[in-house]
């Protein structure tokens, strides 16, 4: 029965460097492809994001359907949605600032980018930022807006996990004809050759 | 500073679709095994708490958010730890193997040096510091807490995009 909720060195270390050589893979480790969303021009972020979401989705479902997964034994962030809507605000500012999120920034430090190694040092002094700054108001605000229901659209909505998987899946389809759309408009998506060589000067 | 004729040792990416199915799996099998997904900015947070420790341990036993983290002993070694550094050897595997690692400071030619610097820190800084709000980054909340259908991820993803947008067009980042 799943989850083996394994939380040693190894079971760490593979998951991460699969995570890792497909992040790299999918030209997440560029600055340039990742900003590249922002600009409508590369839509990579959004459709494998998706499909990502959709295949796990549908494997944990399909597992727990078939009692191979325990109910409940999955963890799923807290449904405190005005911490999630101000986090995921300023993760966004700070992608489209710095180039990178926490996890690319690792991959792009990986494929050789030394501007990655000062955005790490940055999520680094951002965190210890927060714990210096970390009194009431912050506490206050990573429990406002909290669902008391429970975390999922299941327990918050009663939206069964199926009807939530088939709104996904709309959802990914619509990103592919629209981000398709957008790339053929915008100059395409940013190949493996312009995100070696770097952010152009013109681009 | 002319582009560079093509380079046939740099292999393309995957394609997105085929990369997110890829992406997708490597997700179930890390809930399969840990019992939660993926993530990175947890890792920053056990770094900065495994310092702390070293550095100033009263402060850092004493500070509202370390303290309970720090309290069981270092965090840094936990499951978040090794992941990141797994992800550094993968992204190292991945950039090798297909041609596509070289040292550069990505946006010295587009920004500037000093200015790519710059706001790669500032970058850096208001996604750790968000993330912490949020209690994940793009990976642990927007990714693995999607797939766990999570109310909370889609609201993160939501305003991760829009806001992301809308400072796109203000500031040039790289």
């Amino acid at each position: 029965m799943f989850p083996l909720n394994d939380n040693g060195m190894i079971s760490g270390l593979l998951c991460g460097i699969l995570f890792g050589y497909v992040l790299e893979n999918a030209g997440f480790g560029s600055p340039v492809k990742l900003s590249a969303q922002f600009r409508l021009r590369d839509w990579a972020v959004f459709k494998v994001m998706f499909t990502a979401i959709v295949v796990a989705a549908v494997g944990l479902w399909l597992l727990r359907v078939g009692g191979m997964l325990k109910p409940d034994s999955i963890a799923v962030p807290q449904a405190a949605l005005v911490a999630a809507a101000v986090g995921g605000a300023l993760v966004g500012a700070g992608f489209a600032v710095g180039g990178y999120c926490p996890g690319t920034s690792v991959a792009g430090l990986f494929s050789g980018r030394m501007d990655a190694l000062v955005f790490v040092v940055g999520v680094s002094t951002g965190t210890a930022g927060f714990a210096v700054f970390y009194a009431a108001t912050l506490n206050a605000l990573k429990s406002a807006g909290l669902i008391a229901e429970g975390d999922t659209f299941a327990d918050a909505y009663e939206i069964s996990d199926p009807v939530m998987i088939a709104i996904l899946v709309v959802a990914l389809i619509g990103v592919f004809f629209v981000g398709s759309w957008f790339e053929r408009r915008k100059g395409g998506p940013v190949t493996a050759q312009e995100a070696v060589e770097g952010a152009c000067p013109t681009a | 500073m002319n582009t560079p004729t093509s380079n046939p040792r740099i292999k393309p990416f995957w394609p997105p679709f085929v990369a997110g199915v890829v992406l997708g799996l490597v997700l179930l099998l890390t809930f399969v095994l840990s019992g939660h997904g993926l993530g990175a900015s947890g890792a920053a947070n056990d770094l900065v708490a495994g310092i702390g420790l070293q550095v100033a341990p009263e402060a850092t036993r004493a500070n509202g958010y370390l303290g309970p983290q720090v309290a069981d002993g270092n965090p840094l070694g936990s499951w978040m730890t090794w992941e990141v550094v797994g992800v550094a050897i993968g992204a190292l595997a991945g950039a090798f193997m297909a041609g596509r690692f070289r040292v550069q400071l990505d946006g010295e030619r587009s920004v500037g040096a000093g200015s790519r610097v710059i706001k790669a820190l500032a970058g850096g800084f208001l996604a750790g510091f968000g993330a912490r709000i949020a209690g994940g980054c793009t990976s642990g909340i927007g990714l693995s807490g999607s797939a766990a259908l999570g109310v909370s991820a889609f609201v993160f993803l939501a305003l991760f995009f829009v806001t992301g947008m809308i400072v796109s067009r203000l500031v040039k980042g790289v």
